[in-house]
């Protein structure tokens, strides 16, 4: 075999045993997350949930999402939650027993049951069909491209989305500012 | 492209989808109920992207980057709601917040 073909095939091993860790690790901490008694390990699952999906994004050569994914999600929104996790203490803490048994089943019913068929529509209705991926030039997902993407094509996107994060940040202190008062009439107790 | 097809993308996205859906129906702390809408927020911004270079196209980031926004407005509301009723002293369980049942 000449070099280059070893050398793209042993690339492409290398790619997929990326792949392979990240996928993994995405799902185990996924169901880590659900099934922690404790918010704060199910916190930091979350966190590694977020890590390794940032690397499938890296596969995906999507740069700058990988980038935003790390600090916007795993930097800010996961101190966010660690620091509520702090503050409630131990009532944070919220073991499984609840509902009845045949609620907890019925819901993994649901849950496999949509996974079955997501699968099943995947493998069957696209077979073939999405084998043939587009070439994709260096500046796919570099920062140059989504700015120019958001600030042409979706500048309406962009707009609303800045009108959501100031609704967010406006509930947010309101409701800050109002918990401390006495508690509303109609509010049991 | 090197490595996995979208196809497989797209499985790890619907599982991810799926044991955040699982999480949210059958956990009872709000905290927990949040993160699970992160995974499934998360698995639906994965298969998002992995179009995206799929079709060699750009749009499909700016959306995940856009689901990303929302989903951070979503998590300040969340937590300040969890803050505003662990402040009441009411307990933090979302079978017993049924004041808004008719």
């Amino acid at each position: 075999m000449p070099a280059p073909v070893i050398v793209a095939s042993f690339a492409n091993v290398l790619v997929w045993a990326v792949w392979v860790v990240a996928a993994f690790a995405c799902l185990g901490t996924g169901i880590a997350v659900i099934s922690f008694t404790n918010p704060f390990y199910s916190s930091l699952s979350l966190i590694g949930n977020l890590a390794s999906l940032a690397v499938m994004y890296l596969l995906l050569s999507a740069e700058f999402v990988a980038a935003a994914q790390v600090l916007v999600y795993a930097g800010a929104v996961m101190v966010m939650f660690l620091f509520v996790t702090a503050y409630l203490g131990d009532s944070a803490d919220a073991a499984w027993a609840g509902g009845p048994t045949w609620q907890v089943l019925g819901a993994v019913a649901a849950a496999s049951a949509l996974f079955v068929e997501v699968v099943v529509v995947v493998g069957l209705k696209t077979s073939g069909r999405l084998s043939h991926e587009a070439k994709v030039d260096s500046s796919f997902g570099r920062p140059y491209e989504i700015g120019r993407l958001f600030l042409t094509d979706h500048l309406l996107a962009f707009e609303i989305t800045s009108i959501v994060l100031l609704a967010a940040a406006v509930g947010g202190v309101i409701l800050g500012a109002h918990s401390r008062e006495e508690p509303m009439r109609g509010v049991r107790q | 492209m090197m490595g996995p097809d979208v196809v497989w993308y797209l499985c790890v996205a619907g599982f991810l989808f799926c044991t955040g859906a699982l999480g949210v129906l059958i956990r009872r702390s709000p905290l927990i109920v949040l993160l699970s809408l992160e995974i499934m927020l998360n698995g639906a911004n994965l298969a998002l992207i992995a179009f995206a270079r799929h079709y060699g196209q750009g749009d499909g980031q700016i959306f995940a980057l856009t689901v990303m926004a929302v989903a951070a407005s979503e998590v300040v509301v969340g937590l300040g709601l969890i803050v505003a009723i662990a402040r009441r002293k009411l307990d933090l369980d979302v079978d017993k917040l049924t004041t808004l049942r008719g």
